[in-house]
């Protein structure tokens, strides 16, 4: 248990003080805007703005930089931040089959109507380091060749095409209101809604070493990932004492469909069953684990055994996938615990005078 | 603004549907635009009329919902920032901002041209605000989507050297 302390400001303001010096660097060097960091580590930034769980590239930037690229840091500011904002609502559910994709591919189709669309990835490259970027300057712009009289629409989800078959779960259109973990405590049982929101907002590394355990076995959904697409859909929202609702702005998601094998049982008939990812940002490699994570999750509702993987346990994996929880438990133990330490020291003298053992100090006093 | 609710529900007994569509369509467009662009092209075409506040710009955070499988149940995806303001004009029309970001300026900007919309200067307006931001707006769009369809590929599958 952590007991309260006083003393040593000056030490901690001398600590700060040191922080803002080594957060700067050489200053020699130039010193990074939050406008430089917004754009050239954007993924930074996305990931930022997806497990702070606050869309706003600007903000994300800031904490980033605040926090010397200590991402969980930094979302750990922006966590901060939001709990100060007050809520004017909630929108309408996004479109995302309206979504203007800079990205969209199929690894079960290959031929599909909208085609693959390959945008701005590290996919195919060699990752070789390019000592080119190392040279100040030395960027080459080379912008790929745009097709001409291409007008901006929208492309078919993947998952559709099997549902005219009837080969695939459906996923019928449902207006509910979803559970809220930021107003209300995270609970088990968990319904989907829950768990997807814990989802998007969970710690990469987490989401991503649970979906690798199921495809090593851990829980196997045999996954396939039918669509990806990333690309920007439009927020729409009711506005109160206007009487209808309006777009008030434009938000880049990652959202990953995953297509996944099933054969059938007590209470389902064999049919491709479904995952889902959707996540603020450029953000892939996170959206496809969060899908793989959501149909090992999704075990109950479709009959399947428990087979005691990790990626099942509901209640194991909610409750360790938020990043701030986690740190914030697990870092607290390197603040003064005296008091506690203390009484546990008394415990273990008295147990071994009671076992027989005089410890050094006894024995030398 | 007695006279602002009476003129409104006139017109919302003609046709409603298009004023709102209208509307609507323009409180979009400002939420879209980049930071700064409203303000600029609103001080381009005219001097700003005095207004008095409802609620002075104030920021704060929505709670953006997915749905399960792209289709299915709504589910808490996360917030985004917000700043929301409204204002009166001296003749009692109310305009209203909602937009993305932190970004009081461009609300008040926003609101200034909502509530302009419904007095005479909506022709001019029409023509020197929002017709340059859609042709922006959706040109920018369409370049996107252009250097999108560059990237657009045919996978090819081989056949394996199996006997």
């Amino acid at each position: 248990m952590y007991v309260a302390v006083k003393g040593g400001e000056a030490a901690i303001r001398n600590a700060h003080a040191w922080l803002a010096e080594e957060r700067r660097g050489d200053t020699a060097v130039a010193e990074l805007s939050v406008a430089q960091i917004r754009e050239q580590l954007s993924l930074a930034v996305n990931r930022v703005m997806a497990e702070g769980s606050l869309y706003d590239p600007d903000l994300a930037a800031l904490a980033i930089k605040q926090a010397r690229g200590d991402l969980i840091e930094a979302v750990f500011l922006i966590r901060a931040y939001r709990t100060t904002l007050p809520r004017f609502g909630s929108t309408l559910p996004v479109e995302t089959a309206e979504m203007a994709c800079d990205r969209r591919i199929s690894a079960t189709f290959k031929d599909l109507p909208g085609g693959q669309i390959l945008g701005p990835t590290f996919d195919y490259t060699h990752r070789l380091l390019d000592f080119k970027l190392a040279a100040e300057g030395g960027e080459d712009a080379h912008p790929a060749p745009a097709v001409e009289g291409v007008a901006p629409a929208a492309v078919p989800h993947v998952t559709g095409f099997l549902n005219r078959e009837g080969l695939i779960e459906e996923a019928p259109r449902e207006d509910s209101l979803p559970p809220d973990l930021t107003r209300e405590p995270l609970e088990m049982p968990a319904d989907r809604a829950l768990r997807l929101q814990a989802l998007t907002r969970a710690d990469e590394g987490f989401t991503l070493s649970l979906a690798y355990s199921t495809q090593r076995g851990y829980a196997r959904n045999h996954a396939f990932v039918g669509e990806l697409r990333i690309g920007t859909v439009p927020v729409e929202m009711e506005i109160p004492g206007l009487g209808f609702s309006i777009e008030i702005g434009e938000i880049t998601l990652t959202e990953c469909e995953t297509v996944n094998q099933f054969t059938g049982s007590k209470t389902e008939p064999p049919q491709f069953t479904r995952g889902y990812g959707l996540v603020f940002g450029q953000t892939e490699r996170k959206a496809i684990s969060m899908a793989l994570v959501d149909r090992a999750l999704r075990w109950e509702e479709l009959g399947e055994d428990y087979q005691g993987a990790p990626a099942q346990d509901a209640e194991f994996v909610l409750y360790h996938s938020d990043n701030i929880q986690a740190t914030g438990f697990l870092e607290h133990i390197k603040l003064p615990h005296y008091v506690d330490f203390q009484s546990e020291l008394e415990l273990v003298r008295k147990l071994r005078r009671e076992a027989g053992v005089d410890s050094l100090q006894e024995a030398a006093e | 603004m007695s006279s602002c609710i009476d003129k409104a529900e006139v017109v919302e007994m003609k046709d409603t549907v298009d004023t709102n569509a209208e509307r609507k369509a323009w409180m979009g467009l400002f939420a879209k635009a980049p930071a700064g662009r409203v303000a600029a092209l609103l001080d381009a075409v005219q001097a700003r009329p005095d207004f008095t506040w409802l609620r002075p710009p104030e920021i704060g955070s929505v709670m953006v919902q997915g749905r399960a499988g792209g289709t299915g149940a709504p589910f808490n995806l996360g917030e985004m920032t917000v700043t929301r303001c409204a204002l009166k004009l001296a003749g009692g029309e109310v305009g209203h901002a909602y937009l993305q970001g932190r970004r009081k300026d461009d609300a008040e900007a926003a609101a200034l041209i909502d509530a302009l919309m419904q007095t005479e200067r909506a022709d001019d307006l029409r023509e020197a605000v929002i017709a340059p931001l859609k042709a922006e707006l959706a040109g920018a769009a369409q370049a996107r989507a252009a250097r999108a369809a560059a990237t657009k590929v045919e996978f090819f599958t081989m056949v394996r050297g199996e006997d």
